[in-house]
């Protein structure tokens, strides 16, 4: 993986997060390595910020969280999207569609 | 949802910490073991899968860490471990704590405990609707003091203001109550009101009904409403409606009760009222016109206090044909209006703002002092905090864990502080002089504990603040260098401010609770005019239908005197109208032959007391010229009359007064009227008070005057202890007839209780004296000793290069006495100031009394000398290679 834009851009994570757990219950380390997967390794995710992430986004009722068995047989928490949750994703995937939608028509016009 | 959610996780976390704690470890570890997992099957051997995975995750306890710090229990976490450490540190030093929490509360206590007793009084609504419509009118006495109203006046305000919904007057009234069969008779404490009394204040009676204005009229019907106290006392419920009650002798129908929150502000122990059933249209020589009432209202509501007085002050200037005035109700300038509130407070007002002045320098020498003891905490604290700092902790978290210690010896200080104050309003409700309004009233209430701790987080924010600051601006390079001694001479500055603002505020507390003192024990000096020791006093209520005629109540007094004077220890004894310092207030107009047109101004009313011979004797009152009463003096002969010495000298100089004519009492204007003879002088008693001048009085003999009087007291002069003789003077007299007897008390506990006021001031005063002389001693010398202490090393240096002792003693005690002179300079001026707030408390000292000045000053330049004295000279004492040696 090279190192430049592995960063994820601030303020996406979150969105990723949910976009990720909207396909279905998934821990941790599940989350960091789909998102790297989807994403073909643009974006690297540091554990520290995806797990304070879920605390956040657990107190704010987007997430559900259960200790289950993995299927491997280790224990592991699993995080699960909450009804609320999924509006916030869809509320979250088209202001970020504007934006980036914004951003292109800024950037076309300049070039 | 979410915010549910926040709160019960966080809540969980805060209560499961090790659980929480735990499922972030366990966390943490799955994600290392699946990238482990992750890394084997990329075809890693375990060792190398497993420190790959190290490294993506990186510090696992820093990781921790970052997820443990979100939520707002986290905040409380640390908050949490402040208080715990701060905690520790406390009990580490327990000298310091114990000091700083005791100053606290001594301060804290005192300022709830007095704005718990205060506020009722000053500045909580009285317990009434719309409270502060409810207003006491008074005619207008001398220097603008209030004076009872006259009925006559009362008919005519009511009649033309128009910016009162209700207006009312009510007449102190003690009714005997006369039980059915052989019960005790009671003296009972009432009020005979107009009608529009309870409409005026606002409460109706809780059960039954109010009164009517068609009961208010003379020989109306007998009625009562008496307070729940009184109902549950005698039927031990409500249902004393509709029952008849025998009052002085006549049978009232209750028709009300009152509920048992009625306070009755201007007779608060009433149980009983009546109508007042006076005469509209009666003759200024009846009691009607008589000052005797008091007169509340209630303003319509949108008028103001001001537009009422100017209504009634215009009714005043214009007379109308149809309501005469007498000269001595005449209205001319208007009257007192003012909130009932006020009127209430009004007696009282200055002696408790003098005791919130007082708490209040004492809670600012407490602060003083608690300030000065973080201060000498946060110098000892530098190198610590120069250590964390330059281990990183940042300055905002270290002001925070400074602050936390101070908050937390605030709160301990506040906790026990309210303690205190609880202890504290009980002491001062027994201790309060039965004159102070709404005592009932008074409790340590939810708004006084809000006031404290207020006070106390204020107090800790303030207190932690400035040490905390100064920690925060510290170099901790300066301060790893070198513990604080080098840089101890930045603290003078401070602390120079510190000395100085305590012995101020000390002064100016000691010389006005000083003073005060001074004048009780002038007060206490001054001589009421009889001999108090050994003398038994007692009401005696002759009222009622058997003593219908005036010659049975007289023949009743005789017996029942001659009875006591029967009982074995029993050396005189004698009746009089009224009983000097016993609250009896009664003044009768005076006019001499020698001066057949006195103006108001040059003879006011003169205290009247009716006596059987053997008055003077009993209370051992001298005689200065003539002769007393004595047994000649019955209906038949000349009317005699005595006088007192002061009165006598201004009226007649140097002239003989014995022989001289005068008429006392009613109808002395009337030509119709006979002259009274003076047959004799003596001396002078204190009648209201022994701090009030007025004492003119007039003496007659119960043979002579106009009637007999229903309730007169009993003096009785003993060889024995004169309280031990109540039970046997009451068998005597109730060995004539079992009459109401009342107010039993020997006259030297009437003088104590007649200072009350002043001696309640006076206690107050002392307590808080002794706090803060304690206070102001222990702060000063905590401030000068610590800034001695802070120069151990300097004084080492000079002793080495060859200071004498004396040279080190002089330089210390030199220097700290002119932070003394300056604090001492400073309090003087605000002392002279404050001693205005007193000086209407004072009695025979004036508020520039130099023996108070004198004597605070002293003490605190004595106390002041041995703060610096002693540190010092126990420096110097030490040998300077040690004082070196020991950095």
């Amino acid at each position: 993986m090279d190192d430049a834009n592995t960063d994820l851009i601030q303020g996406t994570l979150d969105m990723l997060i949910l976009k990720t757990l909207s396909l279905g219950p998934l821990h941790g380390f599940g989350i960091a390595r789909r998102i790297e997967q989807i994403s073909r390794g643009v974006f690297k995710v540091n554990p520290g910020s995806l797990l304070t992430a879920f605390q956040r986004l657990e107190r704010a009722g987007w997430l559900d969280a259960e200790w289950r068995e993995t299927e491997n047989s280790r224990r592991a928490k699993f995080y699960s999207l909450t009804r609320p949750g999924r509006r916030q994703l869809e509320r979250e995937t088209a202001d970020w569609m504007r934006r980036v939608g914004a951003v292109t028509r800024l950037l076309k016009a300049e070039g | 949802m979410s915010l549910w959610r926040q709160l019960t996780r966080g809540i969980r976390n805060l209560v499961h910490r090790d659980a929480a704690d735990r499922d972030v470890a366990d966390e943490v570890q799955h994600y290392v073991d699946e990238a482990t997992t992750a890394g084997i099957a990329r075809g890693l051997s375990p060792g190398a899968a497993r420190r790959a995975a190290q490294l993506e995750v990186g510090n696992v306890t820093a990781v921790r860490e970052a997820v443990r710090t979100y939520g707002w229990e986290n905040l409380v976490g640390t908050t949490l471990a402040d208080i715990r450490y701060a905690t520790r540190r406390l009990t580490n030093s327990p000298g310091f704590t114990v000091v700083a929490v005791v100053t606290l509360a001594l301060g804290i206590g005192a300022s709830a405990a007095i704005f718990s007793t205060v506020n009722p009084i000053l500045f909580a609504a009285l317990p009434y609707p719309q409270a502060d419509r409810v207003v006491m009118m008074s005619d207008i006495g001398a220097a603008n003091s209030p004076v009872d109203v006259t009925f006559g006046t009362y008919v005519e305000v009511a009649a033309r203001a128009h910016s009162f919904s209700e207006l009312a007057v009510a007449n102190a009234w003690q009714p005997a109550l006369t039980g059915s069969g052989e019960a005790e008779p009671e003296r009972l404490q009432g009020q005979q009101v107009s009608a529009e009394y309870f409409r005026t204040l606002g409460i109706r009676p809780a059960v039954g009904r109010d009164f009517q204005a068609a009961e208010d009229v003379p020989g109306g019907p007998r009625v009562a409403i008496v307070s729940e106290r009184l109902a549950r006392r005698r039927a031990g419920d409500s249902h004393l409606v509709g029952q008849s009650v025998v009052l002085d002798g006549d049978p009232y129908t209750v028709i009300g009760v009152m509920p048992a929150s009625f306070e009755n502000v201007l007779a608060p122990t009433a149980d009983v009222w009546a109508p007042l059933q006076y005469n509209r249209t009666a003759s200024f020589q009846t009691r009607e016109w008589g000052h005797h009432l008091r007169m509340v209202g209630r303003l319509k509501s949108g008028v103001t206090l001001d537009q009422a007085r100017r209504e009634v002050a215009a009714v005043g200037r214009s007379q109308l044909a149809e309501f005469a005035r007498p000269p001595w109700a005449n209205l001319a300038g208007g009257m007192l209006i003012t909130s009932l509130q006020a009127a209430m407070a009004r007696d009282v007002k200055p002696v408790l703002l003098a005791i919130v002045g007082g708490v209040l320098l004492l809670l600012a020498i407490a602060s003083v002092n608690v300030i000065n003891l973080l201060l000498a905490r946060g110098a000892l604290r530098r190198g610590e905090i120069a250590v964390r700092t330059a281990l990183g902790a940042g300055r905002s978290r270290l002001v925070r864990q400074v602050l936390t210690e101070s908050v937390v010896l605030a709160f301990l200080g506040g906790a026990i502080g309210v303690l205190l104050a609880q202890a504290g309003v009980r002491a001062l409700v027994l201790l309060a002089p039965a004159g102070l309004p709404r005592l009932g009233a008074i409790r340590l209430d939810g708004a006084v504990v809000i006031f404290a701790l207020v006070l106390v987080t204020a107090i800790g924010m303030l207190v932690g603040l400035i040490p905390s600051l100064q920690v925060a601006r510290g170099d901790p390079a300066a301060g790893l260098q070198h513990g604080s001694r080098r840089t101890a001479g930045r603290h003078h500055a401070t602390r120079g401010v510190l000395v100085v603002t305590e012995i101020a505020l000390a002064l100016v507390l000691l010389t006005g609770a000083g003073l005060l003192w001074r004048s009780i024990h002038r007060l206490f000096g001054v001589a009421p005019g009889f001999d108090a020791s050994n003398v038994l006093s007692m009401q005696v209520d002759a009222s009622g239908h058997r003593y219908g005629p005036d010659s049975a109540r007289y023949q009743f007094f005789q017996q029942a005197g001659d009875a006591v004077r029967r009982v074995p220890g029993v050396t005189a004894a004698a009746f009089t109208s009224q009983l000097p310092l016993s609250g009896d207030f009664e003044t009768y107009g005076v006019q001499f032959e020698a001066h057949p047109d006195p103006t108001p101004d040059d003879a006011p009313a003169a205290f009247r007391y009716v006596v059987t011979p053997g008055y003077f004797q009993a209370m051992r009152i001298p005689l200065r010229r003539g002769r007393f009463f004595d047994a000649r003096d019955d209906r038949n002969a000349p009317e005699a009359v005595i006088i007192n010495e002061s009165y006598a000298r201004r009226v007649f100089g140097d002239r003989d007064p014995i022989g001289q004519r005068v008429r006392a009492g009613p109808e002395i204007g009337s030509t119709a009227r006979p002259w009274d003879v003076i047959v004799g002088v003596v001396g002078d008693v204190k009648q209201a008070s022994l701090a009030v001048g007025q004492q003119d009085a007039f003496y007659v003999p119960i043979g002579q005057w106009w009637w007999v009087d229903n309730v007169q007291s009993l003096v009785v002069r003993t060889s024995v202890d004169a309280k031990s003789l109540a039970p046997a003077v009451r068998n005597a007299i109730w060995s004539v007839d079992r009459q109401p007897i009342t107010r039993v008390a020997t006259m030297d506990d009437l003088l104590a209780r007649s200072e009350a006021p002043r001696h309640f001031a006076l206690v107050v005063f002392e307590a808080f004296a002794l706090a803060a002389l304690m206070l102001a001693a222990v702060g000063i010398y905590g401030i000068l000793s610590g800034s001695v202490t802070e120069r151990t090393r300097e004084i080492g240096v000079r002793s080495a290069l060859g200071a004498s002792r004396g040279n080190i003693l002089a330089l210390v005690v030199r220097q700290g006495m002119m932070l003394t002179g300056m604090g001492v300079a400073i309090g003087l001026a605000g002392a002279v100031a404050a001693s205005r707030a007193v000086a209407t408390l004072l009695f025979g000292v004036s508020r520039f009394d130099p023996l108070t000045y004198g004597a605070v000053v002293a003490v605190l330049v004595g106390v002041s000398g041995v703060a610096c004295w002693l540190p010092a000279w126990r420096a110097a004492k030490v040998d300077p290679v040690i004082t070196l040696r020991a950095e």
